[in-house]
């Protein structure tokens, strides 16, 4: 109950921004839309209500992780130009294995995400039950699992977890 | 003033779409493709969004639309390149000849 | 040795085409009212043909099947990019909203299609 309210609120607030500046008819029409989308697919939408009401997490997720996250598109991009326009294409690619401790879909997904936008790396198939990510690196250094956390999962990984997992208390 | 910004960045997204797609042309396999591609055009476009954002004036119609499609392509774009890649790679598509090692193929030998 | 020589042929042409396409004054299609875009948003919408016209060399070449997919799916984006820059030149607002359409309809697409090129190895 409690998603599909939030899914209310979400899909009425896209509407609102969408057709902006809203007047009468419009929201009327927009309430009618949205309510028949959350009656529909609300349940879907959030499954831990109570996440995302937590200050500590949302503080962690805008000041924390979205400066890193954008600082690190920017490298990537740096990366893969110099990449592109060298000459002889210094690349030597290959898939590697990176294990991770996380077990939410929300966690892992963001994880994915990040890993794909970040330099030289894209997540190819994701193992849930063995916590294993298989990832194309355009550059390999090494193969063995504690090189690859180093260079690839270290910078997004502990902040994931404080952010998305369920029993990390601050 | 604020004009002038919006068209930096503008400039900017500009460059990297160019040269992602000079990357989607250069590059020797779909996996290396897919990553260039993917990366350069996604930050490129959501550059040429927010210059839309700034030149548009701010918080106008505009604006805002330009807001919501750049949330939207940061989160839909590496989805987009995962479900390809791991098609590829399924439908069975070789990595390129010099590929240092391909764990994966490695494991999905193992169970079946 | 040859393939220096490709590559310094093919930096030169594609500077070359971008150098003509920013020094030219091009007679813009894309204008009614802010007069003082024009010329800047018709060079940009230029630039962005030049590097479509490169995506659509790999739609056309592609030697997988994987690879058309992938060149489509940088397609969709490109043009949310050129409809972004087609509405700051005309002053219409609803430019940018077959900007959003295009782009939900091209991830949509490329969820598809990668799941028919997955499929197609497995009997499932």
């Amino acid at each position: 109950m409690k998603s599909r309210i939030l899914m209310f609120v979400f899909a009425f607030a896209v509407w609102c921004i969408l057709t902006w500046v809203p007047d009468v008819q419009q929201l009327i029409a927009g309430g009618a839309v949205a309510l028949i989308v959350s009656v529909v697919m609300g349940s879907m939408f959030v499954n831990r209500p109570h996440m995302l009401f937590n200050p500590i997490r949302v503080f962690y997720f805008l000041f924390w992780y979205v400066p890193v996250f954008i600082w690190e598109l920017i490298r990537a991009n740096f990366d893969v130009a110099y990449r592109v326009i060298h000459p002889g294409m210094p690349i030597k690619p290959g898939i590697v294995r990176l294990r991770t401790e996380l077990k939410s879909d929300t966690g892992l997904t963001f994880l994915a995400n990040s890993i794909t936008l970040t330099p030289g790396t894209l997540t190819v198939d994701i193992n849930r039950d063995d916590g294993v990510l298989y990832i194309h690196w355009i550059n390999v250094v090494g193969t063995d699992p504690e090189t690859t956390f180093r260079e690839i999962g270290s910078r997004f990984e502990p902040m994931l977890k404080k952010i998305f997992e369920e029993d990390v208390v601050e | 003033m604020i004009d002038i910004i919006g068209m930096v960045f503008i400039g900017v997204g500009l460059s990297f779409d160019v040269l992602g797609c000079l990357g989607l042309v250069r590059l020797p396999d779909v996996y290396n493709r897919l990553q260039a591609a993917t990366k350069c055009v996604t930050l490129g476009t959501c550059s040429i969004l927010f210059g839309t954002f700034l030149v548009s004036g701010g918080f106008t119609e505009t604006g805002f639309k330009a807001l919501i499609a750049i949330v939207f392509l940061v989160l839909a774009s590496p989805v987009a390149a995962h479900a390809v890649s791991r098609g590829a790679h399924r439908a069975g598509i070789k990595l390129w000849d010099r590929s240092v090692v391909d764990s994966y193929a490695e494991d999905k030998e193992g169970e079946a | 040795m040859m393939k220096l020589a490709r590559w310094i042929a093919g930096t030169v042409v594609l500077l070359g085409l971008i150098a003509l396409i920013i020094v030219l004054p091009f007679r813009s299609m894309f204008f009614q009212q802010n007069q003082e875009h024009i010329g800047f948003a018709g060079r940009v919408v230029y630039i962005l043909i030049l590097s479509s016209l490169m995506v659509l060399y790999r739609v056309l070449k592609g030697p997988t099947a994987a690879d058309r997919i992938v060149a489509i799916d940088i397609f969709g984006i490109l043009i949310v990019g050129l409809c972004a820059v087609l509405s700051i030149a005309s002053g219409r607002s609803w430019y940018i909203d077959i900007g959003i359409a295009w782009g939900l309809q091209s991830f949509i697409g490329t969820l598809a299609l990668s799941k028919y090129l997955e499929g197609r190895s497995f009997d499932d």
